[in-house]
């Protein structure tokens, strides 16, 4: 091998450096990065730390990103079976022995620091799922998607019991995405649908007071202003006041003067849409659209049925991620903890979604090399 | 090769997958448009309106922090309050220039240099917008010094807080504790008991003592008010109010007119003290010697202040009444009278020719009298203090008896007083020394370790705590209440009082006749034995032990010799009593770290308190004979048999 000539070359080491690296996904990743960075600096005047410590989270993140586009998903397959058990039983280990935080288990502690496994799912799930759909030799049979459906309600409720209603949510999003993309017929679609419509009166018993209360105050929001309902009401008063083209970066006053709660982390979209408008917001929307257009285009011309399953489930995830959180701040979506993807605080989101885009580059790396 | 055959296998459900990535697409197109469409709503055609809700959106809710409750002795006295002073804070979001305005402000205030380092240090530690005090305690100039130039300093305000003050300073300041600003790990731990919200607005929180182990009852409820902002976010007007509850009074068992006398009885000396109510296990006095004014940390300790205490070799942060652990010496020698008379090994005329030692495995144990006491019985065992009498039944006992037995007068456990931070202490026994040392050949219990155990030596280490408590349990026949300092803790608003009833935390099975010569033996001890100057004219009954704690090891064969042993080295002196005999009302134990013999440090101290506690006599002043000086010599002969 050339090696030596590679290395002496600082053109051509470059060139590999970059070679799995797929613009497109990287210049809409990282543009949305930077706006989230932009807006960051603006809800967290008070204090400039949250900003540093977001830019190392990012550079953590690109780097992760830049190992597993390496990685080709013949060799991703193998981590399916590993991930999903490892997974499984870390949200077991969370249940009996995680930390309580507001009421809710959901951190593990390991060694220093502590991590939540339910993250971990947002991404071994759609892995397991489009292993176990790959090795099927003929086209999936009731059979076969009755078993995923058995992989995917394990995690979500152990996820929902904890609870952490935003990421049972994301996680069963991602889940069904695979089933899917695998083909479940649409009779049998139809018939889930209206079975899960059904079963959301015996479900409505079994959430906590506080997760009813969201639902509640999301069709009449000052029923509770002071409470449940607040965060809607001001989150839609900072987006309607924000106008056309906004108040002006750093200009929120909805911001500033601290109404927005959480304007960092869930409602950053909130701050966002105050001070830069519908002109801002239209261009968040089409780089969401743009990243899952090319996402989608991605999984079309993968190589096999494990890449292309994973590649789609893992893009539809990212809209999973935007229209949740931006609902939530429009006041159409119950209050639940979903991050706005690339834009709110948070290494350890930050991690899932550009882990998703290095898995999209791999496999758009390793795409068919025979076009039909 | 292997992909184009699947192509070609799979054609068709590749065609269909692509049908359905076409669906996905269209699905996510429609929802943005949904959201567009929603977003046009808000910002277009309704912006009007909410930007004048925008506008009029004034409404800030503002946490009011609760008064933390007071901490007050058994007759009322208060030994924790708050008092209103004014402080200096900086909102750091709102100034350019921290160096500059802080510089800026010490030519209106005073400034100094332990301030600027406080305040730097919270300025690391908060994360949210917070206004952080500068200077607290302004007096009346500097606030109007303050507001004339105020103009000056934007971002710089005066505000009106609470600050926790403790009148009686350091007497009883390891019972009390102190409060301390919030940090970062204590801001984990509210999160985890899932509390943070009732902590909003509160800056302080008990760090050690009461103030910590009460820290629920003392803080309240913390109330809001709904406030009218301008566009700068001052506030203008209140709209509504839930006002702040108040923290609950906390009540204590002790006296702090006892404690005053117990702790000054120490004068310099360190040690400790714990007198407890027997019948009730309510603690009268805990006295741990030095201690520290716990004024200093109550807005944040200077560095020197800090650096003082903690370097100081005396220790003085250290709770010894509950933390420090010491062999009990001859003040063990009771329990293992008692021992050996529940157990069958003695009866009440058991007795040995006492020849100044006993001989175990080739080595000599000595008797601290040279020449031995002679004939000793039981009961002389206890008044004399006889070492070769206990080196003799220990050795009778056996280890793994010794070890079951005294378990049940507390020895070797933590008492459950409601403070944090007790420490278990050592009873030994073969199972413990496994668990303790690594080494197989130091896991092994050897039969001439259990000797000096019966004196109170060897691995013997009890905190003053167990002594007392043991000691309480003897006088109460066998009933020992769990040790408490709280007596009750009162709801203001409510007026509603919640009693701590006492807890029999366990009742250890004694024969009357047994407990009825022990008592009596110890009060031999205060009438004719080792005890008898101390309590010489004493108006009311009592049994006492004295005790002699070995701090460094000597050579066999070497004589202890107090003038030539370092100050650090020399031995500790204890005392145990309980008083009046028929129904005991106190039993309390003194240490004397360094102080020698136990009659000659530890029992006067005793006979001060009891003398207060029984008799309300306040101790003379001064005219405190000299240790050591013209004592007859047979009564320095007979301290030293101690």
């Amino acid at each position: 091998m050339a090696l030596d000539a590679s290395l002496l070359s600082p053109r051509r080491l470059a060139a590999r450096l970059t070679e799995g690296i797929d613009a497109p996904l990287f210049t809409i990743a990282l543009a949305l990065s930077l706006l989230g960075l932009a807006t960051l600096f603006s809800a967290t005047m008070e204090n400039p730390a949250r900003l540093t410590a977001q830019v190392a989270n990012l550079g953590v993140a690109l780097i992760a990103m830049w190992m597993v586009s390496r990685i080709p998903p013949q060799t991703l397959m193998r981590f399916a079976v590993p991930a999903y058990l490892a997974g499984v039983a870390l949200l077991v280990a969370v249940a009996l022995y995680g930390d309580r935080v507001n009421n809710a288990q959901r951190w593990l502690h390991v060694g220093v620091t502590r991590f939540q496994p339910s993250e971990v799912m947002k991404l071994a799930l759609p892995l397991a799922l489009a292993w176990y759909f790959h090795h099927r030799e003929t086209a999936p049979r009731l059979r076969d998607f009755a078993f995923a459906g058995l992989l995917f309600i394990v995690p979500v409720l152990l996820i929902a019991r904890q609870p952490d209603l935003g990421t049972a949510v994301l996680v069963a999003a991602v889940g069904f995405y695979v089933i899917f993309f695998a083909g479940v017929g649409w009779k049998l679609l139809t018939a889930l649908g209206v079975l899960g419509a059904a079963s959301l009166f015996p479900l409505w018993g079994m959430l906590h007071e506080y997760q009813r209360k969201r639902i509640l105050t999301l069709i009449d929001p000052t029923q509770d202003p002071l409470g449940a309902g607040y965060h809607t009401i001001q989150s839609t008063i900072a987006v309607g006041s924000g106008g056309l083209t906004g108040k002006g970066w750093l200009h929120g006053t909805q911001t500033h003067l601290e109404f927005i709660p959480e304007g960092h982390t869930d409602f950053i979209f909130a701050v966002f849409s105050e001070e830069f408008g519908l002109a801002g917001n239209v261009l968040l929307l089409v780089l969401y659209a743009l990243l899952i257009g090319r996402g989608l285009m991605i999984a079309a011309n993968a190589a096999t049925v494990f890449a292309r399953l994973l590649a789609a489930a893992i893009t539809l995830m990212f809209f999973t991620y935007a229209f949740v959180n931006m609902g939530m701040v429009a006041g159409i979506l119950p209050v639940v903890g979903v991050p706005l993807p690339f834009i709110s605080y948070g290494g350890t989101a930050l991690l899932t979604l550009f882990v998703g885009i290095g898995i999209l580059m791999s496999v758009h790396r390793h795409r068919r090399l025979v076009q039909t | 090769m292997r992909t184009a055959t699947e192509i070609k296998d799979h054609e068709r459900e590749l065609y269909y997958f692509q049908l359905r990535v076409g669906f996905a697409g269209f699905a996510v197109l429609a929802a943005f448009a949904l959201l567009f469409a929603r977003l046009f709503h808000l910002q277009v055609v309704q912006h009007e309106a909410y930007a004048s809700k925008a506008e009029e959106n004034r409404i800030s809710i503002v946490p009011i922090a609760p008064n933390r409750g007071l901490i007050l002795d058994r007759n009322g006295v208060v030994l924790a309050r708050n008092y209103s002073a004014y402080t200096l804070e900086i909102f750091p979001a709102k100034v350019k220039d921290l160096e500059r305005t802080i510089a800026e402000l010490g030519e209106v205030v005073d400034v100094q240099a332990k301030d600027r380092s406080r305040f730097k240090k919270l300025l690391a530690e908060t994360r949210n917008a917070e206004s952080l005090p500068i200077r607290t305690r302004l007096s009346d100039e500097e606030v109007a010094r303050f507001a004339a130039n105020r103009y000056r300093f934007p971002g710089v305000e005066i505000k009106a807080r609470l600050f926790r003050q403790y009148p009686h300073g350091a007497v009883a300041s390891h019972v009390v504790g102190y409060i301390g600003r919030i940090n970062p790990r204590d801001k984990v731990n509210l999160e985890k008991l899932g509390v943070e919200a009732n902590y909003r607005g509160t800056d302080f929180i008990g760090k050690s003592g009461l103030e910590a182990s009460y820290q629920k009852e003392l803080h309240g409820t913390t109330g809001f008010e709904q406030v009218e902002i301008d566009a700068g976010g001052r506030g203008i007007r209140t709209l509504a109010r839930t006002s702040a509850q108040a923290g609950n009074n906390v009540t204590l068992t002790l006296d702090i007119r006892l404690q005053e006398v117990a702790e000054a009885a120490f004068g310099e000396r360190r040690g400790a003290l714990v007198a407890i109510e027997p019948s009730t296990g309510g603690v009268l006095a805990f006295v741990s010697k030095p201690g520290f004014d716990p004024n200093l940390f109550v807005d944040g300790i200077d560095a020197q202040s800090w650096k003082e205490l903690n370097d100081s070799p005396d220790r003085p942060l250290n709770n010894r009444a509950i933390a420090g652990i010491y062999p009990p010496g001859s003040t063990f020698k009771p329990f293992m009278a008692m021992a050996a008379l529940e157990l069958g090994k003695r009866n009440f005329n058991s007795g040995i020719r006492d020849p100044g030692y006993f001989e175990f495995g080739g080595r000599r144990f000595h008797d601290s009298k040279r020449g031995g006491h002679g004939y000793v019985n039981l009961y002389d065992s206890i008044v004399k203090s006889s070492d070769t009498f206990y080196y003799i039944l220990a050795n009778d006992l056996g280890i793994d008896a010794i070890a079951g037995y005294l378990k049940n007068f507390g020895f070797g456990a933590r008492s459950g007083i409601d403070l944090e931070g007790e420490a278990k202490g050592v009873l030994p026994s073969p199972e413990w020394k496994k668990e303790r040392f690594s080494k197989p050949e130091q896991q092994k219990w050897y039969a001439g370790e259990t000797i000096s155990i019966g004196i109170g030596q060897g691995y013997n280490a009890y905190t003053p705590m167990q002594l007392a408590l043991a000691t309480a349990t003897l006088a109460a026949e066998g009933h020992m209440y769990r040790p408490r300092l709280v007596a009750h803790v009162d709801n203001l608003r409510t007026g509603e009082r919640r009693h701590i009833e006492p807890v029999l935390a366990s009742r250890v099975a004694l024969k009357p006749e047994n407990v009825e010569f022990v008592k009596r033996a110890m009060a031999g001890v205060n009438k004719e034995g080792t005890g008898a100057r101390a309590f010489a004219g004493a108006l009311y009954t009592s049994g006492g032990k004295t005790g002699t704690a070995q701090v460094v090891g000597l050579k066999q064969g070497e004589k202890y010799d107090e003038k030539k042993v370092a100050e650090r080295h020399r031995d500790h002196s204890l005392y145990v009593v309980f008083a009046p005999l028929e129904s005991p009302k106190i039993a309390l134990m003194v240490i004397v770290e360094n102080g020698g013999f136990g009659a000659r440090a530890a029992a006067p101290i005793a006979r001060t308190v009891l003398d207060y506690y029984l008799l309300g006599k306040l101790p003379e002043p001064a005219a405190k004979p000299a240790p050591g000086k013209g004592k007859p010599a047979a009564e320095e002969e007979e301290e030293e048999s101690d």
